[in-house]
């Protein structure tokens, strides 16, 4: 019998919705023409342009900033949270599930304007700090859940053991429970620092004047019309998420080894 | 002078639960020990304050003399196989084995000599490089022992550590772990579930049940002379008899009326009185039968009843018989197997009978080890 074609063809045809439109950015980045219509030739002339770009740059470093210290708050109360979610019982830890899980679901709008409006609330001068702030909001959750799923299938009888072998809380931490969730916590932190890089709607709304990040300096770029510019600033951006993306893969895959 | 290792009117609750209550328990140097029972008995919780990871809630545990009732798991000389091993993931096979001396900064050259020794030992001298989900079951269970011992413990404390293996291999790690407890001298603590295990490798058994200790004694003793109803049904198989006593004939036997049968006669070790209660136990190869009616010395009991099921093993057969309101279960050894005698098969009347000393009295059973009672026998 003749095998249907149509998986085939469904399979295609979302590949070419999905990265039809990634791959035409990516080829007009090396366009040499100024309008994205006609090809005029291969160039590297708006990767160029790029670096003499200052705002850009300003942009990347406010970004990396942010994103970083997102990542490393995240990463620590993230962990913590997933520890005090899987080893303590209490009915109150539902409620506890639940307000982690809540960052995820609730639109990023109504993220940004009430941490807008908590910021205004108690006063606090709107710049890289509530920026931070807001990332680290919901980057815990993804960290939470991300090290939750590792510790479900981590056995605490290798603790004990530890311990049972003359390990003093300490070295039990750092020997066995640390190198044994490291690739969880790496993980989540991670994804941590692509969310915070490329987040747009939340950003816009805490960010304050001379805190403009990349996605806020794409979107001002956009404005006043610099698509090639753009198109190269992305592909770039488009590098490291995959980069990262594929390093989390790598990670969690080494989980079920 | 004092023992070696002891529990001093040792308790532990769980919330209103009382997992162990007031045991107290002398172990020797160089012991075998076994703590046998049903899942719930608080073997586990014993070892566990042993070990250091429960604190009791009354009651002292000391080793060697000294109190360490208090002191954390890490500071104590003692090391355990836990049921699923606990090697660590992230370690191989020789790392997981110098982790407790890593951890007590034995200079490096030490390390690899002695855990050079130690994969020796266990023959994993071609998986040390392996990490422990790449070997077998059988040679994690190795590793874990080589880990424990290592550290020199003065005692090892082994929780349910056949459980996770398959039968054939169980019963080759059961003459392993006799061999190594011959080779390295200390003291083995041992908690299961499993009767024979139990029986076949320890020098004393503690039989638990709901926090206490129900017997103590060698195996041979457990087996032989239960002090209670529950002791004779969870080790080994046994029938059951509810009798009265009716005369006491001399100073070592008594006679005992048990419904439908005739007056019984029974060894009277228990000093039980006319009218008092009891249970008699008698083991099923201590039945003997035939489907002529045999002529019997004294001390006998003879009893009539029909065949209701044979199932033939090959070294025994079972029977079930079933005499008056019982349904006995026999076992029959074949000495000799001669084709021209007729076997006994399913609906024979048959004689069976039981000397009396075979027959073992105990007192009538508490109401909550009825349940128990009737579990299949393992």
């Amino acid at each position: 019998m003749k095998r249907s074609r149509i998986p085939v063809l469904t399979t295609w045809a979302v590949l070419i919705f999905f990265y039809l439109p990634i791959f035409v950015l990516i080829i007009h980045s090396f366009n040499a023409s100024r309008f994205s219509g006609a090809w005029e030739g291969f160039s590297l002339r708006w990767y160029i342009r790029l670096f003499s770009e200052r705002d850009i740059w300003l942009a990347l470093k406010n970004t990396l900033i942010v994103a970083t210290a997102t990542t490393v708050l995240s990463m620590v109360l993230g962990t913590i949270a997933a520890f005090a979610l899987h080893r303590f019982n209490s009915r109150l830890q539902k409620v506890h599930y639940t307000l982690i899980y809540t960052p995820l679901v609730v639109p990023d709008i109504l993220m940004g304007i009430s941490l807008l409006l908590f910021f205004v609330a108690i006063g606090l001068q709107l710049g890289l700090l509530t920026i931070f702030l807001a990332h680290t909001s919901f980057c815990v959750s993804y960290v939470a859940l991300v090290v939750l799923a590792r510790l479900q299938d981590f056995d605490f009888a290798i603790i004990e053991a530890a311990q049972d072998l003359g390990a003093n809380w300490w070295t039990t931490t750092w020997r066995v429970l640390l190198p044994l969730l490291a690739p969880g916590i790496a993980a989540g932190g991670l994804l941590a620092f692509t969310l915070s890089i490329d987040d747009f709607v939340i950003t816009f709304f805490v960010t304050g004047p001379g805190a403009t990040t990349l996605p806020i300096q794409i979107y001002s770029m956009i404005k006043h019309g610099a698509p090639p510019l753009i198109n190269a600033l992305s592909t770039l951006l488009l590098i490291v998420t995959f980069v990262i993306v594929w390093t989390i893969q790598h990670l969690t895959q080494e989980e079920h080894v | 002078m004092a023992d070696f290792l002891q529990f001093n009117e040792v308790t532990k609750h769980y919330g209103s639960l009382t997992a162990v209550n007031g045991v107290s328990l002398n172990i020797k140097r160089g012991e075998f020990f076994s703590l046998l029972g049903p899942s719930g008995c608080g073997k586990t919780t014993l070892l566990r304050m042993l070990a250091g990871f429960e604190r009791p809630d009354k009651g002292r545990v000391m080793l060697d003399g000294e109190d360490i009732t208090e002191r954390p798991p890490n500071k104590r000389k003692v090391n355990t196989i836990f049921q699923n091993y606990a090697l660590f993931p992230h370690l191989t096979v020789r790392d997981n084995i110098a982790f407790g001396l890593r951890v007590a900064h034995v200079a490096e050259a030490t390390i690899k000599q002695q855990v050079d020794e130690m994969i020796d030992l266990i023959q994993l001298g071609a998986h040390a490089h392996k990490k422990p989900h790449q070997i077998s079951g059988g040679q994690k269970q190795r590793v874990a022992i080589a880990r424990a011992l290592i550290n020199k413990p003065e005692v090892l404390l082994l929780d349910e550590p056949l459980a996770a293996l398959d039968l054939k291999l169980r019963q080759r790690m059961l003459l392993e772990l006799d061999q190594i407890h011959d080779q390295v001298g200390i003291t083995f603590l041992y908690v299961t579930h499993d009767q024979g295990e139990a029986m076949s490798l320890s020098d004393r058994i503690a039989v638990m049940h709901e926090g206490r200790i129900e017997q103590l004694g060698t195996p041979a003793e457990i087996y032989e002379t239960p002090h209670s109803s529950f002791v004779a049904a969870f080790i080994g198989d046994t029938n059951f008899f509810d009798g009265r006593v009716e005369t006491v004939v001399d100073k070592d036997y008594c006679q005992l009326r048990i419904d439908g049968f005739p007056s019984v006669i029974c060894y009277n070790d228990k000093r039980k009185q006319p009218q008092d209660l009891v249970h008699l136990s008698v083991r099923p190869e201590k039945f003997r039968l035939s489907l002529e009616q045999p002529s019997l010395p004294p001390q006998h009991n003879l009893v009539e009843g029909t065949v209701q099921e044979v199932v033939y093993l090959g070294s025994q057969t079972k029977y079930l018989v079933n005499v008056q309101d019982y349904s006995l279960a026999i076992t029959q050894q074949h000495s000799r197997f001669l084709l021209d005698q007729r076997p006994i098969k399913w609906e024979d009347r048959v004689w069976v009978w039981w000397h009396a000393d075979d027959g073992y009295m105990l007192d009538r059973y508490r109401e909550q080890d009825e349940a128990l009672l009737e579990m299949p026998a393992h």
